[in-house]
């Protein structure tokens, strides 16, 4: 097979890019949060402080291997699941390894990440973290059924399991976009969306007031800021898929920036509106709302 | 010591009999060590200068100061600016702040509390109480000189403080921290058989190991 090496360094290049703006994204997406709780909040480069400063710990414990394990698998569902989608369309240098059938790949990845999760929170033998990684997989599961089911839809009407093609069909004017062609499957796809970035009213995996503080809750020093790392690139990824396959993609950089942004701040605007939902009533919820539409853009293709 | 915590043996749902040995089997027993900074001092610095603008405070409250602890959350004083945040679990805390009285039942979960978290870290004293028993000087069941049980870095003194003064503290603190004299852990580690008579002193059912991280 023949393989253009060159396809590495940009590829890392846009990883370092997409790690920059998630750091920044993410603080700015709280300070969001905290303004609308009229506080000041965080300032923008404080995510950059707690990750020198966790890597910068002096002892570190570990329970086994899986232990360890666990924050590099997340890490590397984060990473992959960017690598495996065009970040721009139609550029040589950003299309990373996107191959004919990623959106399958991309599927997969974006379960990855928690599986490895469960098997070191599991390792680390904490009640709390059990317990959280059992909400987590409950949750994450019945979120991720009506964005499997918008993905088949999107597959379906475009007759490709390609996001590259997919990406181009969308081109041409935003009424090509799937948000207006099969607004249905967008629907299902964005309420999923609302379940798998943790934030309210979805967090109650994560939240510090709940269950103190859910699968992470024996990580630290360099496991957490692995963890951190992935938290600053894997939000970003999951949107650069749904940005592919529901907004027409990005063929810049300020294109792309934007897109994402937007995309992020309707789960953080849902996030400062409604309250936090336990695990039973979010998981009914997305039986309830979510996956029937999905059903039904599937149906009515 | 509480009979759950003897050694005994146990027959497992399948039909074998096994030992257990709580004390063995949940802990580890190595005693702490001291841990050198960065070889390089820039390094250190910056590290430092990460630390002290980074800092995870324990969400444990062991008094009444406690209750000062909270409007730092809220709009009106909001620490989060400073890059103080609360953390629930010891593993990612750096800051202990031992908040008022100490009463020698709390003072065990403080030591195990304080002995998980990882190094570097930092203990603030808040209020006399932690001074030198302050209102509680001839209690029988509070401890009166923290110090005598962790190594305090930064003492904010009062009853109560108010916020205000935290805030403060914390950059009092940081001003430590920077210049590289936030050495509990490794105080702690150095003087370990000191610390650890005097806490045996006051705690009496001590029904724990030595250390555990």
């Amino acid at each position: 097979m023949d393989f253009d090496w060159m396809k590495v360094p940009y590829a890392l290049l846009t990883l370092f890019i997409v790690f920059n703006f998630g750091l920044l994204q993410t603080a700015l997406i709280q300070k969001i949060a905290a303004r609308v709780g009229r506080r000041h909040g965080i300032p923008v480069w404080q995510n950059y402080i707690d990750l020198i400063k966790n890597y910068g710990q002096r002892s570190s414990i570990t329970h086994g291997v899986m232990f360890y394990l666990g924050p590099v698998f997340r890490l590397s569902g984060g990473v992959g699941l960017l690598l495996f989608v065009p970040s721009l369309y139609g550029s040589e240098m950003f299309s990373n390894f996107s191959f004919a059938g990623d959106l399958i790949l991309a599927l997969y990845f974006v379960f990855f990440g928690t599986l490895g999760m469960a098997l070191g929170a599991g390792e680390s033998g904490h009640p709390h973290a059990a317990i959280g990684v059992s909400r987590g997989l409950a949750q994450v599961t019945a979120a991720e059924l009506p964005f499997a089911l918008a993905v088949f839809s999107v597959a379906l009407q475009y007759q490709t399991l390609s996001v590259t093609e997919i990406v181009a069909a969308q081109q041409g004017g935003f009424l090509n976009w799937t948000v207006f062609t099969n607004p249905l499957a967008v629907t299902a796809a964005m309420l999923s969306f609302l379940g798998s970035m943790m934030r309210p009213p979805f967090d109650v995996v994560l939240a510090p007031q709940e269950i103190p503080i859910g699968p992470p809750t024996e990580y630290h020093s360099s496991y957490l800021a692995l963890m951190q790392t992935n938290r600053a690139i894997f939000p970003v990824a999951k949107i650069v898929i749904y940005m592919n396959l529901f907004f027409g993609g990005a063929t810049i950089w300020p294109e792309f920036f934007l897109k994402v942004f937007c995309i992020y701040l309707w789960s953080a605007f849902v996030g400062v509106v409604f309250p936090r939902f336990r695990v039973e009533q979010s998981i009914r919820w997305f039986l309830i709302w979510a996956v029937p539409i999905g059903v039904l853009s599937i149906l009515i293709l | 010591m509480k009979p759950e915590l003897m050694k005994r043996m146990v027959k497992g749902p399948d039909g074998l009999e096994f030992e257990v040995e709580p004390l063995r089997d949940y802990y580890c027993e190595a005693a702490p060590t001291v841990m050198p900074g960065a070889y390089i001092k820039i390094v250190e610095d910056l590290f430092n200068w990460a630390r002290s603008e980074s800092i995870w405070i324990l969400g444990f409250g062991t008094g009444c100061g406690a209750i000062e602890m909270r409007p730092l959350m809220t709009p009106r004083f909001d620490a989060y600016r400073y890059g103080v945040q609360w953390r629930p679990t010891p593993r990612q805390a750096n800051l202990f702040i031992i908040s008022g009285y100490l009463s020698v039942k709390t003072l065990k979960r403080a030591i195990r509390s304080y002995e998980q978290m990882q190094s570097p870290k930092y203990v603030i004293g808040l209020g006399s109480c932690t001074i030198n028993g302050g209102m509680y000087w001839d209690s029988y069941n509070t401890i009166k000189r923290l110090d005598d049980y962790l190594p305090v870095d930064l003492y904010i003194a009062g009853c109560m403080p108010r916020p205000e003064a935290l805030l403060a503290g914390f950059e009092d603190l940081k001003k430590i921290i920077r210049a590289g004299k936030g050495e509990g852990a490794n105080q702690y580690a150095a003087n370990f058989d000191w610390y650890k008579a005097n806490q045996k002193k006051v705690i009496h059912d001590w029904d724990m190991p030595d250390y555990n991280w």
